[in-house]
């Protein structure tokens, strides 16, 4: 399967915390407890005070707020907001109650931020056994502007890689997890728990398995809708764009650069434009029905139901999905296939093959090699799409009144709705997290077994 | 025999150029249609949004004139210098981060690179806006939520996950045969002054590439600028204004106003992918080899 493959060391050092620990003296040892001691005593002065100094930082922050936001945790806090009587003011003062969103995020962050400190302690440890070491041996230990400067050379990654890395940590993960958090949690309008709420554990799971509630029901034909519109949206797409790509580059037609213009123009107006403008285009009284009006082929008073019929919906978000998206595929094709080989095709021809032959024995395996990760990526990208499902349909039309999910919503556009409009977090969340587990699972099996990630030094 | 075969073959070939002409002609009318529809609509003299004739009865310069004219509901001006301000600010950051990391995975070798790579593809899995509302928490946690920090909110929520976006930019430092980097290193020189000497300048193209995506995401985006503005009407980007002039309390007076905005953000756009255009094809064919 390729999978599970046995984990090798590429980057084998002798500067281990094991390694500290068995035979790294006195000092080394001291050094566990009190960072930096270890580089401190073999001429890193610079370098040791900076780990106390992170050391000292974090027990303040632990100590004035940390354990406290821990301690919260388990419990999400439970005292209410109140009203109290000043006697002396004569009005009525609010309590601070507590607000268990912000108890859930600070608590995470303390999480994230312990495991970070986890991290940092044992790049400490092995930083002074390492200096310790080199000492012992007679060899060179760094100074600090020599550290310094080693960030210019073998440790550019860190300096070139620490902001990006401590935003992705900041902005996206600690959101995901939050998030994730919620999940478990009974963070919604349903039962006003809007700002006190408990741990719930699976019960949200479970209601959204339920398929004899709404929410069950609903899931259900969700997902498969969110299946099935990502299986045509992206080959639909595919083949299309294959199709036209092909016709523009082949040798007959003329003006390539033209046609090619044509469809790329259509890129050019940002999608939620096009999309707009696609909206109010096929609304009941929108310029393609009063065209139609106008030409005899429908009746005065009478409209084609794009979005207010279920299956007419559904096959009117495909089918404008290809008037979106076929330009980039075209674009994206156009460069796989002037790079495939002439010699292929010449021998192909010498050799007196149809044009049929040629496609399916040349230039589609070709591409689909080529465009295999391309291809996981649009699907994960289509089971994702929010955009043309939010601006194009917003979900409608809605047929069933008492779930909360049009019949074109998506995974993703449903659980905006149920995040941002009816505040239903929990089992938004749940929600994105099924939706990440079906896409993981997909796309991890393909994608490790695809030739780009196995031979990804061969290139 | 042989003649007539070939004056066949030849006829066969004039009869399917001609089908594939005709095809691609129609086809280019259809793409190219909702465009020409909208253009015409922010010319168009009448008001309303539905009007029963398809094309305009008379023309006027008015919609666009009011855009920049009429700043009592929708402040046009405003949301345009806002969504220029935080396009430029965040593709300024964005750009470091994605030429950094993607030189960083493509060039070096190092004990976190296939652990980042397997996490920006684990991350690339989660719905985007699923962490919408915790980074909307977070922001307000910062106190960034309210007044003119939201507008730094943006930027940060924009460049935020830009090191995850390397695959591109990695794709074509892939191509830059090592040999170079060797030569450079024998030379003298340090890595860093590699990436800044050697790598960049030999990377025009998909610097371009990525400058210009990373200034077209917050200029087009929706939902994002959507959820942090809330009703702060103040900080509304360009995306924001035109989607509030389809909703119903202002879509009669203000849709041939929302047609010639279209056209105006779209004018940029359309003249930057123009430029783009090569770039993009051999960014995109880079991106797949790696």
């Amino acid at each position: 399967m390729g999978i599970f493959k046995k984990k090798v060391n590429d980057f084998p050092t002798p500067y281990t915390v094991k390694a500290a620990v068995a035979d790294g003296g006195v000092d080394t040892r001291l050094s566990l407890l009190v960072m930096g001691l270890g580089n401190i005593m073999h001429k890193q002065v610079a370098k040791g005070i900076m780990f106390l100094a992170v050391e000292i930082m974090y027990i303040v922050f632990m100590v004035t707020n940390g354990f406290h936001c821990l301690a919260m945790l388990p419990s999400l806090g439970s005292v209410e907001q109140q009203e109290v009587w000043d006697e002396t003011l004569q009005i009525y003062e609010y309590t601070q109650g507590d607000n268990s969103v912000l108890i859930l995020l600070y608590g995470v962050a303390t999480v994230m931020l312990t495991l970070l400190m986890v991290w940092i302690w044992c790049g400490t440890v092995k930083s002074g056994y390492k200096a310790k070491c080199l000492e012992k041996e007679g060899k060179h230990v760094n100074t600090f502007m020599e550290d310094v400067k080693t960030l210019g050379h073998e440790n550019v990654h860190r300096l070139l890689m620490t902001p990006s890395l401590t935003f992705i940590f900041g902005l996206t993960v600690l959101p995901l997890i939050f998030m994730i958090c919620m999940a478990f949690t009974n963070y919604s309008k349903i039962g006003n728990h809007l700002v006190l709420f408990d741990w719930v554990g699976l019960d949200n799971f479970k209601a959204l398995f339920d398929s004899s509630s709404i929410l069950g029901s609903t899931f259900w034909s969700v997902l498969v809708w969110t299946l099935v519109w990502a299986f045509f949206a992206t080959f639909t797409n595919y083949i299309f764009g294959m199709i036209l790509a092909i016709v523009i580059n082949r040798d007959g037609t003329k003006a390539k650069g033209f046609w090619r213009f044509c469809f790329v123009l259509s890129c050019a107006v940002p999608s939620f434009v096009s999309l707009l403008i696609m909206r109010t285009m096929l609304q009941p009284n929108g310029a393609v029905n009063v065209l139609l009006r106008n030409m005899g082929w429908i009746a005065a008073d009478s409209a084609l139901p794009f979005f207010t019929d279920p299956l007419w919906a559904k096959v009117t978000v495909i089918v404008i999905n290809i008037w979106v998206g076929v330009p980039y595929t075209l674009l994206q094709l156009t460069g796989v296939l002037q790079n495939i080989p002439t010699e292929l095709y010449e021998a192909a021809r010498v050799d007196g093959a149809n044009a049929l032959q040629i496609f399916s024995k040349i230039t589609l395996p070709y591409m689909l090699f080529v465009t295999t990760p391309y291809l996981i990526a649009t699907f994960t990208g289509n089971v994702n799409n929010f955009n043309i499902i939010y601006l194009l349909s917003g979900g409608d039309p809605v047929v069933d009144l008492s779930s909360t999910a049009g019949s074109t919503d998506l995974l993703v556009t449903w659980l905006y709705k149920l995040t941002i409009d009816k505040q239903y977090y929990n089992i938004g969340a749940v929600i994105g997290i099924l939706t990440f587990i079906i896409l993981a699972v997909g796309a991890l099996v393909t994608y490790r077994n695809s030739k780009s990630y196995k031979d990804e030094e061969g290139f | 025999m042989a003649v007539k075969k070939e004056r066949s073959a030849k006829r066969v070939r004039i009869v399917n150029n001609t089908i594939v002409h005709i095809s691609l002609a129609i086809l280019a009318v259809i793409w190219v249609f909702p465009i020409a529809w909208v253009v015409l609509t922010s010319f168009r003299a009448e008001k309303g949004s539905y009007v029963s004739t398809f094309l305009p009865q008379s023309y006027t310069l008015d919609n666009y004139a009011r855009l920049f004219t009429d700043t009592t509901i929708l402040n046009f001006p405003k949301m345009f210098a806002n969504t220029l301000f935080i396009a430029i600010c965040s593709c300024l950051l964005s750009t470091f981060y994605v030429l950094a990391v993607s030189y960083c995975l493509s060039r070096l070798r190092f004990k976190m690179r296939k652990p980042y790579m397997n996490m920006a593809m684990v991350l690339g899995l989660f719905p985007g806006f699923m962490s919408m509302v915790a980074v909307y928490f977070i922001l307000k946690a910062l106190g960034l939520s309210e007044g003119g920090l939201i507008r730094l909110a943006l930027v940060l929520c924009y460049s935020g996950g830009a090191g995850l976006g390397f695959q591109i930019a990695k794709g074509f430092f892939d191509t830059i045969p090592l040999a170079i980097d060797e030569a450079a290193l024998i030379d003298g020189c340090t890595r860093w002054q590699i990436f800044y000497k050697i790598t960049l300048p030999l990377s025009k193209p998909v610097i371009v590439y990525t400058v210009l995506t990373a200034f077209i995401g917050p200029w087009v985006d929706f939902i994002f600028a959507k959820v942090i503005c809330r009703a702060n009407a103040d900080y509304y980007t360009v995306a924001i204004g035109l989607w509030r002039m389809l909703e119903k309390e202002y879509i009669d007076s203000w849709y041939t106003c929302f047609a010639a905005g279209a056209v105006l953000i779209s004018i940029p756009i359309a003249a930057l992918f123009l430029f783009m255009q090569r770039y993009y094809v051999n960014g995109m064919a880079g991106a797949v080899k790696g």
